[in-house]
């Protein structure tokens, strides 16, 4: 069956040990979490947590039915690119020199980012959007100079 | 009433119905020891803290309540493991209580500090870390609450020692906020009476599920009803009678040629309160490759888990059989005459071309010789449990069980030294029963230092010992695949179990010729103690029939005897 990235939202308790819970249902049921995003809702107690994983059709219900009838899982649900918006974070910290500031300048129109910092030789841009769009910013700037990236994982909220 | 984290471990017990605990004490439980010696509530000490959750486990699978065990921190916590495993892999009710250092010194590598929350959360269905005295009483409803409702399952408390130390205001918890997951059983009965009026060869395959579920009647009406012949997985055993006329045995690996047989030629399969473990399916490809599947099952994960179902229900199988046989009995459903007329025949044809069998001389004892005698002495009027290998296979194949609850084996975990501590759980949930551990000569010494519990509590555990001294299903498949490559099988040195009885103060008997096997037995099973009857059978008899690891059920394996002799 074709494999393809599913996105799971989950709502739990927030607990110490449910992040764990759920990591070790993915994985000793031998899936893998590719990304992984975990905050408090507007109810502090409950968490939300969104994780990616590459699946098949007949994988992802399995998944979502293990992920049920954990004690600390309220609900899960599997989101497609159809009915949810989906983002993604990325900073990106760039060498600057005298040679490269402009194209810099330039990438961060077309790509609109934007510098959340600026130091004499380097500088930290954001990028969000969704997995494609962080891709393609990254590998437009690589060329620039990269020093280093932290992402985040997807986000996601179902839209109806 | 201000209490103390102890005492209200022992009144929350109390508020569960608990009347009996599996302990062995230790320093982070001392205070709880201290409570149990005020109150005088009833503990059995173990002699390892493994036979402790296993003898929860056998008081829970042959009562049906929750069975409940203790022990202290570190390696106490540790060694019930394999007890907490083997009940999760069963859905067995257990509600197992760990000691803890405290709380300050969690995470420091105290002296016996063990993440015991950590180490045994794929293998609970919940568990706890209590880290406030004030949250004690509703983590045990809690924990109950979860152990028993839904698909049961263990869970473990953690109780760190300060915790029971401390001093709260205590009042018996009535609600709870666990949200175990339910379902609301949406059945239509149509789903399945209709397949059933179409079928030509209909099969109904019943699991733990209808144990669990105390389903037992429900199922027993409804195939008696519809009039559709029955197979049940090893932990289905009892559910349906082994002597009624539609009963076909086990089916899997060592079940009976005829159960899967029929599994390969059924056209409608209705599976009940059964998970398709792979022990029991062979190759998955061709399981039931003929049949439409009705799956019956609690939990939501086990449909489409591994077989694919053409109708699934979630539902426990009580209430699923409940409203079918209500159905039946309102409706004018009727199967029209003689339509399974083939179906029985080709059944009947398969019993008599492969019955189950063994060939016993006068010289050596054969195991199935053994297990057939202790039926017939019993008249399945007993609470068996067994060992895992092929002491195991031979009870499922050879012992006829009537009732449920009264079977009890490591099914999906296949722990070896279960059937003994679990054996010592039944005769305490049943003192007046005829309680009997089937053994190999290896299993029973994984755990037999559980003697000394059964004897000191007056516990009248049948040991009926299969003694071939070889590790013997590992041999069997040694014998098959590895070319007689005995590898570490053959146990070269093996206790004097009747001496070893007599040095616990249980009953020591030997029977070594096929006629001792029916005196030796009568006398042991009578006897109101604690007895080891060790049998020396064949060495190297096997278990058959055999379907290969990796084939179909229908390719089953009907070279038996022929391929020792």
């Amino acid at each position: 069956m074709k494999k393809k990235a599913y996105t799971v939202s989950l709502l739990v308790n927030n607990k110490p040990d449910v992040l764990s819970r759920v990591s070790g249902t993915l994985g000793g049921r031998g899936y893998n979490i590719e990304s992984l995003c975990v905050n408090t809702t507007m109810d502090p107690e409950i968490s939300k947590i969104v994780l990616t994983t590459i699946s098949n059709k007949t994988s992802v219900i399995q998944i979502k039915k293990q992920l049920d009838k954990l004690v600390d899982v309220r609900k899960t649900s599997v989101l497609t690119n159809g009915n949810a918006t989906e983002r993604e974070m990325a900073l990106i910290k760039m060498n600057v020199t005298e040679e490269n500031i402009s194209e810099i300048r330039k990438a961060i129109d077309t790509l609109k980012c934007r510098i959340v910092f600026m130091g004499a030789n380097c500088c930290i841009l954001e990028a969000t959007g969704r997995q494609d769009e962080i891709e393609t910013a990254l590998n437009y700037l690589k060329p620039m100079g990269i020093e280093d990236i932290a992402r985040t994982g997807t986000i996601a909220l179902g839209r109806k | 009433m201000e209490l103390t984290g102890s005492q209200i471990f022992i009144k929350s017990l109390e508020e569960e119905g608990v009347d009996v605990i599996f302990g062995y004490p230790g320093g982070a439980v001392i205070d709880i020891y201290d409570e149990f010696h005020k109150s005088n509530f009833r503990h059995i000490l173990v002699r390892h803290e493994q036979g402790a959750a296993h003898a929860a486990d056998g008081y829970a699978r042959s009562s049906g309540k929750v069975g409940v065990c203790i022990v202290t921190s570190g390696p106490g916590a540790t060694n019930t493991v394999t007890g907490i495993a083997t009940a999760y892999m069963d859905s067995i009710p257990i509600v197992v209580f760990t000691g803890q250092v405290p709380t300050s010194f969690i995470g420091t590598d105290a002296f016996q500090e063990a993440d015991i929350t950590g180490i045994t959360r794929p293998c609970t269905k919940h568990n706890f870390l209590v880290r406030r005295v004030e949250d004690l009483a509703v983590t045990i409803k809690e924990a109950f609450h979860i152990a028993r409702s839904g698909r049961p399952g263990p869970v473990l408390v953690d109780l760190p020692k300060d915790v029971m130390q401390s001093v709260t205001e205590y009042k018996p918890v009535t609600r709870i906020s666990s949200t175990v997951s339910t379902y609301r059983p949406a059945i239509r009965v149509s789903q399945i009476l209709d397949p059933i009026s179409k079928a030509k060869r209909p099969l109904i395959f019943s699991g733990g599920g209808v144990i669990l579920g105390g389903a037992s009647d429900e199922l027993r009406e409804f195939a008696q009803n519809v009039n559709i012949p029955v197979t049940s997985t090893l932990m289905g055993l009892g559910a349906f009678p082994g002597t009624d006329p539609l009963w076909l045995g086990m089916p899997g690996m060592h079940g009976t040629y005829y159960a899967n047989m029929a599994i390969s030629h059924c056209d409608l399969m209705i599976a009940i309160g059964v998970r398709f473990d792979d022990r029991v399916t062979g190759t998955i490809d061709t399981f039931a490759p003929h049949a439409k599947i009705i799956h019956i099952d609690i939990d939501p994960a086990t449909i489409d888990k591994n077989i694919k179902a053409d109708v699934s229900i979630v539902s426990d199988c009580k209430s699923a059989l409940q409203l079918i046989n209500e159905s039946l009995r309102n409706s004018q459903f009727t199967i029209p005459e003689g339509q399974y007329d083939d179906w029985f025949k080709q059944i009947s044809t398969w019993k008599a071309e492969e019955p189950l069998s063994y060939h016993q001389d006068d010289k050596i004892i054969k195991p199935q010789f053994v297990i057939e005698k202790l039926y017939e002495l019993t008249k399945g009027d007993a609470i068996i449990t067994t060992e895992v290998g092929q002491n195991q296979m031979w009870a499922a194949q050879f012992y006829k069980f009537d009732h449920p609850n009264t079977f009890l084996s490591s099914g999906g975990l296949g722990t070896m030294g279960y059937g003994f501590p679990a054996a010592i759980g039944a005769q305490v949930a049943f003192p007046d029963k005829l309680v009997v551990d089937i053994a190999g000569d290896g299993s029973i010494q994984m755990n037999i230092q559980e003697m000394a519990t059964a004897v000191q509590y007056n516990l009248p555990v049948k040991i009926v010992l299969l003694n071939n001294g070889y590790l013997g299903m590992v041999r069997q498949w040694q014998e098959l695949f590895y070319k007689k490559r005995y590898s570490q099988t053959d146990i070269i040195l093996q206790p004097d179990f009747v001496r070893l009885a007599e040095a616990y103060g249980a009953v020591g008997l030997k029977a070594t010729k096929p006629e001792e096997v029916e005196p030796i037995l009568r006398q042991g099973l009578f006897t109101p103690k604690t007895v080891i009857m060790d049998f020396h059978v064949s060495r190297e008899e096997g278990v058959y029939p055999m379907v290969k690891p990796g084939s179909s059920l229908s390719e089953m394996e009907l070279l038996t005897r022929e391929m020792i002799n």
